[in-house]
């Protein structure tokens, strides 16, 4: 089967000469669900938009279900990859949540009446079917959340990207989008600081820090080793342990 | 959407007016305003006309003549700007208890006051009977460069988010004892204008780079695009359609 991501030798450095991928490989199957995790300036944000092209790669190659990240199929990429960015007033920008999230099939080509189709379905995948005349202003944080991540789930992406999904949400928010997550049935790259978030959605972890993936392996075991953890400041919150 | 917010133009209904498709009221109100403007302002019947029409409008949509005047308060300093041409104006002179005043003042004034007034109800009665969102969507279907309602998208839903964000802003420096009374004390608020701009500047990347994850190539997609019917645009433009008429009869 091929894989929904395929990142191979990925390196990358900014225009102002700071390099801050040296070599990344990464493989997510088909339906998997992966956290990433790190320190502030691993290297994640940039990871995420190289997935969709946003970065250009200096030196490697990405594939996203076996379609390489390049300049020609462009728009193909970023239908497959959804990422959902850290702050929802950024990506809530049309001014009703439905005209939000048509945006995205409508810019791929989906057109009526599949598109409302659409809309209707990824609201209530998120449990805001009764929200699409609404403006995003109007939503509480964990509504706004859960209608960016209905935004792009419109687009029937390969694969969903996630920038700090439980950031800023109460903890009752935080519990209605991991339930909404574990029901969606679709690969993930979860990027997030939220550790004890990173176990109860993600099997797998991934840690990446200076650039390079430094761990990969079951989430709990990585968790479960704070020499480790210590070594990329990560750490668990206070009272936990797994 | 409507009631409240940013969008208090918007009187919420469900009239006749109301149900037109946006992109045909614009039209009609546009056609109205060019029929205003080119009535000569010596045909002072033809105003009370295209008045008439517009209480007719009115009517129809169902909306109060209070609502209407209320938003209409945007056109005070231009009637200021009519009251005054009549003692400034130079010209043959005229008295009126007791004033000296000037005959083509009188008349300019009279021009810029009827027309604006009638201009700003137009807009006014637009903007009540159609949300944003549909004034949007409606330029878009007339073609108007698909930058300029990107841009006038955007800010409908970004006016909300920087407006708050000042307002956090001011909670912070008030919280540290910021109270300015003085016009020297103002330079935080100034330097907070100037945060808010960058701020608002990098929101502007970070909105643009989501837009490109979801396939933005440079347009707004068109969104529910229903077809117009003839009935439809002959049913709108039939007021449009008496305003010219008037307006060509008052050179007669």
């Amino acid at each position: 089967m091929t894989p929904s991501l395929e990142v191979e030798g990925l390196a990358f450095a900014y225009p102002d000469g700071h390099q801050a991928l040296f070599g990344v490989d990464l493989r997510i199957e088909q339906g998997e669900r992966v956290a990433l995790l790190g320190p502030n300036g691993a290297g994640k944000t940039t990871l995420v938009l190289h997935l969709n092209g946003v970065h250009r790669a200096g030196a490697g190659t990405v594939r996203v279900g076996g379609l390489e990240v390049a300049k020609p199929h462009l728009q193909e990429i970023r239908r497959r990859v959804g990422v959902v960015f850290q702050d929802p007033d950024d990506q809530l920008f049309m001014p009703t949540v439905g005209d939000d999230v048509a945006f995205g099939p409508a810019n791929f080509g989906v057109t009526e009446p599949e598109l409302s189709l659409r809309v209707k379905q990824a609201l209530g995948a998120v449990g805001m079917g009764e929200h699409a005349d609404r403006s995003p202003m109007h939503l509480s944080g964990g509504q706004r959340r859960r209608v960016a991540l209905a935004t792009v789930l419109a687009c029937d992406p390969e694969i969903l990207v996630l920038d700090e999904p439980s950031s800023n949400l109460d903890p009752v928010a935080r519990r209605e989008l991991a339930e909404v997550l574990l029901g969606l049935d679709r690969t993930m790259l979860m990027v997030t600081h939220d550790l004890p978030y990173a176990l109860q959605l993600c099997p797998r972890s991934v840690v990446i820090d200076e650039g390079v993936v430094v761990a990969d392996g079951p989430t709990r075991d990585l968790l479960a080793d704070p020499a480790f953890l210590a070594a990329h400041r990560l750490e668990l919150p206070f009272g936990f342990s797994v | 959407m409507g009631a409240g917010h940013a969008h208090t133009l918007h009187h919420v209904g469900d009239s006749p007016v109301h149900r037109l498709p946006a992109h045909v009221k614009i039209v009609a109100a546009f056609l109205m305003v060019i029929a205003v403007v080119a009535t000569p302002r010596e045909a002072f019947w033809v105003f009370g006309a295209h008045l008439a029409l517009l209480v007719g409008i009115w009517v129809t949509a169902r909306i109060p003549v209070a609502a209407i005047a209320a938003r209409s308060l945007i056109e005070a300093p231009f009637v200021a700007l009519a009251v005054l041409l009549p003692f400034f104006a130079t010209g043959p002179r005229t008295e009126f208890l007791g004033l000296s005043l000037s005959v083509d003042g009188l008349l300019a004034g009279w021009n810029i006051l009827v027309k604006g007034t009638l201009g700003v109800l137009i807009s006014v009665t637009l903007g009540m009977t159609t949300p944003v969102r549909d004034l949007l969507a409606g330029l878009a279907r007339l073609r108007v460069p698909g930058m300029v309602t990107t841009i006038a998208t955007l800010m409908v839903r970004y006016l909300e988010v920087i407006a708050a964000e000042a307002r956090r802003m001011r909670l912070a420096r008030v919280a540290r004892g910021h109270d300015p009374r003085f016009l020297w004390q103002i330079g935080p608020t100034v330097r907070g204008v100037g945060t808010l701009f960058l701020r608002s500047y990098e929101r502007g990347e970070r909105v643009h780079l989501a837009m490109l994850a979801r396939g933005y190539t440079g347009s707004m997609p068109l969104l529910g695009v229903p077809t117009t019917g003839r009935r439809t645009w002959a049913v709108a433009l039939a007021p449009a359609a008496a305003a010219v008429l008037f307006a060509t009869a008052g050179y007669a």
